[in-house]
This record gives C-alpha cells, sequence and structure tokens, in this order.
C-alpha cells in the first residue's frame, strides 16, 4: 500500500516538476539560439574560404541531462507495446540544442564567428541496474573559425 | 598548439605528419554527485555535476594529447576526434586523438 502512495507521489512529482523544467528550458533555448543567429555552424569538412580565415581553434560544449521519474515511467510502459517514446525524443532533442547552444557559446566568447565540422557525440550515463541514473550526455565540437564572409 | 578537427588550418600549410597522437583519462563521480543525481532522476533535469565532471575530464584528455604532441615537436594537431566509453558501472573513459603536425 506505502509503495503504491510513494510510486505516485513521485509520478506525480516528476511529471509537474519534470513538464515545468522542460517547459522553462525550451524556453531559454530559444531565447539563446536568437541570440547566437550571428554564429553560422556547419557538417562541412572544410572551412568556406581559405583566404579568408585568420583563426582556428576547437570548440565544444557539454550537457548531460536526466529524465524524470514519469517519463521514465511511461517509457517503461511502452517498452511493453513497442513504437514511439515521445517522453525520450523530446529528452534528446533538448540535449543536443543545449550542446550545441554551449558550443556556440565558447566560439563567440573565444571571437570566432564561424564553426565548421561540427559533430556530435552521445552517451548514455547509467548507474548499474538497480536504482537507476538515466541520463544522457550530448557533446558538440567542431571547429571555430575567425572568417569574414559577410 | 593548434588543434582543430579539420584536415587543414585555414592559411597554413602542413609541412611534416608526425603521426596520430591521443589522450585519454578513465573518470568516476564521486557520491555526493551520485546523491544529488539521484533526486535529480525524480524531477528531470540537468545534471550540472556531471557536466562539469566531464568537462574536466575532455579537457584533461586533450591537456594529454597536447603534451604527446609538444614531445615529438608539433605545434598542431589536425583532424581531432573525441571518444566517450563506460568502462564500468560509475565510470567513464573519455578519449581524443588526432593527428600531429609540423605547420609552416
Amino acid at each position: 500500500m506505502y509503495d503504491l502512495i510513494i510510486l505516485f507521489v513521485l509520478l506525480f512529482l516528476g511529471y509537474v516538476f519534470g513538464q515545468m523544467a522542460e517547459k522553462r528550458h525550451f524556453r531559454s533555448i530559444i531565447k539563446r539560439e536568437d541570440e547566437y543567429q550571428s554564429i553560422l555552424t556547419f557538417a562541412k569538412r572544410f572551412p568556406l574560404n581559405n583566404d579568408g580565415d585568420q583563426r582556428a581553434e576547437l570548440v565544444g560544449g557539454n550537457v548531460v541531462i536526466s529524465v524524470d521519474y514519469f517519463k521514465r515511467f511511461v517509457a517503461t510502459l511502452r517498452n511493453l507495446i513497442g513504437g514511439r517514446i515521445t517522453t525520450y525524443e523530446s529528452l534528446l532533442e533538448r540535449a543536443r540544442r543545449e550542446a550545441l547552444l554551449r558550443m556556440k557559446a565558447e566560439a563567440h566568447k573565444k571571437g570566432l564567428n564561424t564553426i565548421v565540422n561540427v559533430k556530435l557525440e552521445t552517451a548514455s550515463i547509467t548507474k548499474g541496474n538497480k536504482n537507476q541514473v538515466g541520463a544522457v550526455e550530448v557533446y558538440a565540437y567542431g571547429t571555430g573559425l575567425l572568417s569574414n564572409h559577410s | 598548439m593548434i588543434v582543430t578537427n579539420i584536415e587543414v588550418v585555414p592559411g597554413r600549410r602542413v609541412a611534416k605528419h608526425l603521426g596520430m597522437v591521443q589522450g585519454n583519462t578513465v573518470r568516476s563521480k564521486h557520491v555526493g554527485r551520485d546523491l544529488m543525481a539521484g533526486f535529480k532522476n525524480i524531477f528531470g533535469g540537468e545534471l550540472v555535476g556531471y557536466t562539469e565532471l566531464l568537462t574536466e575530464s575532455r579537457e584533461e584528455a586533450v591537456d594529454r594529447m597536447k603534451q604527446q604532441a609538444e614531445a615529438i615537436g608539433a605545434n598542431a594537431i589536425l583532424n581531432v576526434r573525441f571518444s566517450t566509453s563506460s568502462v564500468a558501472a560509475g565510470a567513464a573513459e573519455l578519449f581524443a586523438y588526432g593527428t600531429a603536425v609540423i605547420l609552416e
């Protein structure tokens, strides 16, 4: 009986605070994406124009985001019937966009305005099977250039 | 020491290739951070402690790579890649590797 009550309390807490945190995070991501719009990022392997670039430096950003209790519960249920786990999709989207933003912020701090060869690396962080820490790490890195493309 | 993850350094020419250099570090998080992570697992959100830990570890891996490159007389590392793998429960290996070169 007590177990059931604890489960519902955790689910409720996870749902309320998880949703709040996610909405706040998305708002901040959209705001900062606007801010760093001037920094161009490319997945191509070579700089845009070889003569215009004055500086090259490695830049990167990482973030570890954890799922909330409610999302993990939904995902466990989903596992029984298969299909899209939308609760995890938004988690990964948040993590990727945040990592890219941190990479851009670092480039901005170093006075660079272009990033080429952007790579994204995802690693899941779990701690054993019991009392799992379900979290995902995304690392975004690339070569920041100071380029006069304008 | 110029470090890039593309195959060239804009405006510079590679005079000599010196081969691959690498740096790695295996880190584990401490109990306090794990406890906080446990709480965060209910509410969701960023695990700041882990983020910092991984940032530090990556910097260390890059530093070790740079030291190795310096030791063989390189002044730049091109085509740098990162890789992460979990070795055991609670520990992760961060690995950075690239090509050491001498630029003109």
